[in-house]
Parts: C-alpha cells; sequence; structure tokens
C-alpha cells in the first residue's frame, strides 16, 4: 500500500469505524499512571521507562489484533518502508488520531523515525523540575513497548526507543525503531 | 538508595526546566484546545486495563486494589474542578457552595465532560440514620465496559477509579468525603443494566454541619 493510500485509509477508519471516547478522559489516565509510577519507584526514572515499556509490550501484543480487524489488511506489508507507513498513517491514526512524519531511514532500510508533531498524550504535562526528570524520564515511553509488542506478533523483533521529547526542552519528539530481524517461525533453534 | 536527592547548585534558579525554542509548551496551549478532541475508547481500554493490572500487584486484598485505584483518581478529580470551572461562561464559574450544587455539577458537568453524558441518577440516602450519605449512580460506567472480574474478586469494581475521581472533585471544592463504587446491577439473565454502579459519597462530619448551620441561616 502507498503511503498516500495509507493516509486515506487510515482517516477512512478513523471517520467510522472507531468507537471515541474525550480525548482528556485517555490523556488524564495516562498522566495519572506515570504520576504513580514516579511515585512507585520513587523518582528512579529509569525504571519508570522500563515499567512503561512493559505496560506498552502488554498493550502492543493485544492491540494488534483489534488493528487488523480495522483496517482489515489481509495482505503483509511487502517490506519495512511500508510497515513504517502502515504504522503512522493507519496504526497512530486509528488509536490516537495522529500520523507521526516518518523520516531519516538508514541506507539499509532498516532504521526509521517517527516524529511526533502533536503528542496528545503529552497535554497538560510538564515534567518535575527537579533536576533529573528531563535527563532520566521518556514520558511517552509507553509507545515503544507497544511498537515492540504489536510488530513482535507479526513477526518483527524490532528495537524503539525516544531520542528527543518537547517535554525535554527539544525542538521535537523523535522515536528512533530498528528492525532487528524478521521472526521466522517454522526455522528450528540452531540447527545447523 | 542512590537516587537521593544531590544538593542542587542552582538551587536559587526559579525553575531548572528547558523548554523548547519553538514554544511548544504548556503555557503556549490554548487551555480549551483539547476540550472537544476525542481519541479512541480502545486506546482508554488499554491503558485502564494496564493501570488495573498494575495496581493489582502485590495487593493483599480487593478494597486493598479498590483503593489504589481511587488514590489514582483523586488527583484527576482536584484538577478537573478547576478546569470545568474555568470552561463554564463566566456568569456559572462559581464554585460549588452546596451539597446539592456539588453533586449536580459532578453528575452533569463532570460525566459530560469525561464520558459523552450525564450520570444517570442521584439519589439521597433514604436511610434518615445517614443524612450524610448520596449516591450517584451510572447504568453502565464506560471505564468498565472492556473489564471482565474474575468470579473470585466478585466485589470488585473497577469504577473506583472514578470514585477517587469524584473524591477529588469533593475534596477540591472544600467538601471533604469519601467515595465508594458498589456494583448493584443483577447477574441474572435478561437483566437490563448488568454493569449499574452506585458511587456512594459520604461526606465528612463538619461539612453536614457547616451545611445544617448555613441551611438555618
Amino acid at each position: 500500500m502507498s503511503a498516500s493510500k495509507a493516509a486515506r485509509v487510515g482517516e477512512e477508519i478513523w471517520k467510522g469505524r472507531v468507537d471515541k471516547v474525550n480525548a482528556e478522559l485517555v490523556v488524564l489516565t495516562y498522566g495519572t499512571i506515570v504520576a504513580q509510577l514516579c511515585k512507585d519507584f520513587d523518582s528512579d526514572y529509569v525504571q519508570v521507562n522500563k515499567q512503561l515499556d512493559k505496560m506498552g509490550y502488554n498493550i502492543g501484543l493485544r492491540l494488534i489484533e483489534d488493528y487488523l480487524a480495522k483496517s482489515n489488511t489481509m495482505r503483509r506489508c511487502s517490506n519495512f518502508r511500508e510497515t513504517a507507513d502502515m504504522l503512522a498513517k493507519v496504526g497512530f491514526k486509528i488509536f490516537l488520531n495522529i500520523t507521526p512524519t516518518v523520516t531519516n531511514w538508514t541506507s539499509d532500510n532498516k532504521q526509521f523515525s517517527l516524529v511526533f508533531e502533536e503528542n496528545p498524550l503529552a497535554d497538560f504535562v510538564e515534567l518535575p523540575d527537579d533536576g533529573r526528570a528531563q535527563d532520566e524520564l521518556w514520558y511517552s515511553n509507553i509507545f515503544c513497548g507497544v511498537l515492540r509488542g504489536a510488530l513482535e506478533m507479526v513477526q518483527m523483533q524490532v528495537e524503539a526507543h525516544f531520542i528527543s521529547d518537547v517535554l525535554r526542552g527539544n525542538d521535537t519528539t523523535e522515536m528512533r525503531v530498528s528492525l532487528i530481524r524478521y521472526i521466522d517461525d517454522e526455522l528450528p533453534p540452531e540447527d545447523d | 538508595m542512590s537516587n537521593l536527592q544531590a544538593p542542587r547548585a542552582g538551587a536559587k534558579e526559579p525553575s531548572g526546566l528547558r523548554y523548547p525554542t519553538n514554544g511548544k509548551t504548556i503555557y503556549h496551549r490554548p487551555l480549551n484546545r483539547a476540550k472537544a478532541a476525542e481519541l479512541s475508547g480502545a486506546s482508554f481500554a488499554y491503558l485502564f486495563s494496564e493501570m488495573v493490572s498494575y495496581a493489582s500487584k502485590k495487593i493483599e486484598s480487593i478494597q486493598d486494589l479498590e483503593k489504589r485505584l481511587n488514590v489514582q483518581g483523586h488527583p484527576i478529580g482536584l484538577k478537573l474542578l478547576d478546569l470545568l470551572l474555568y470552561r463554564e461562561p463566566a456568569r456559572s464559574q462559581t464554585r460549588p457552595l452546596n451539597i446539592i450544587t456539588l453533586l449536580h455539577f459532578i453528575k452533569n458537568n463532570v460525566w459530560q465532560h469525561l464520558f459523552g453524558q450525564a450520570a444517570d441518577g442521584l439519589e439521597k440516602s433514604s436511610d434518615p440514620s445517614k443524612p450524610d450519605e448520596y449516591m450517584i449512580i451510572d447504568n453502565e460506567p464506560l471505564v468498565n465496559r472492556y473489564i471482565s472480574v474474575p468470579r473470585d474478586m466478585s466485589q470488585l469494581n473497577c469504577a473506583a477509579y472514578v470514585a477517587g475521581i469524584i473524591e477529588g472533585v469533593c475534596d477540591g471544592s472544600a467538601f471533604p468525603a469519601r467515595v465508594t463504587a458498589h456494583s448493584v446491577g443483577k447477574q441474572e439473565e435478561g437483566e437490563m443494566w448488568p454493569g449499574r454502579t452506585v458511587f456512594l459519597v459520604k461526606f465528612a462530619p463538619e461539612v453536614m454541619e457547616r451545611e445544617n448551620f448555613l441551611g438555618k441561616g
């Protein structure tokens, strides 16, 4: 599917087939989750990032089915570039009504960035002014886990992490996604 | 612990936070921007289910779990009170000054904003020995839509999260209260509202005392 077709598909699904709720309910709920984690882990932000990633992973494992059902794409993406477009223009669109920009590909087509013009999760948010949160906490880290979990269920092992965030004072919010490998179900473990 | 606060060299500076140069900060965003914005119900359901399963670790009882959900809702209520009043037209921007106005504000404004419709009912306890108890009724709480409670935890009602939000609104308006969520739907076949939930609002004694005093004046 071409990028422009993906954008159209995403728009159509969002308009017609998605059950919606008030955005602030979601935003505030995410906020209270992160705040609670910061409290529970005693402001050990590295642990908070990990826990958010783990929660995202659990979500991703289940979300992929919803994605497949709604997007009605029975066909596999033919390459990782197509995967990136579908992810940004259909996936993010139907769950969060945003379409991050896919950019900064490496020449081997295995790594790209998602740049978030808009990030609904970060509405109303300011990180704690404790001299550390802006250096250590990735507020929206749950996204990384979601991608990892969802793509794993369609045989792609990826690694995702944020490299900048407007909440940290950067000018953009950018996530780096790398394809580690395609997971082959049939392959017996280490058989040569 | 290694994360003890290091003495901050710049402790005298007003704020140590960095901001983007392009003005993408919360101070530059209109507060009403996301007022009518929508997100998918699925994204809420996923987050809420992670919140519940995280909260259900290391708990000793169902009450414990409900308490944790309540605690997570509380700060939302506190903030929502200000946010929603700010968005009201100037003439109705006053804070609720008595119990009934407060409860109507919750039943209508808070519910409408969070769940897209007003709550289904508001009642005063019919038990004369409990004049401090009120009930807000929701036939089908949105937060419970995709929650299925295991049989051995049948007293659990995850709308304890919403109870926490209500409690936050009450506390923020200086009407301290305890709010709990109770499932009252009958689990029989053909039951219209099996998920019917009552939010029991129990105001603190000083609130009742003030209310009575003001009522006489």
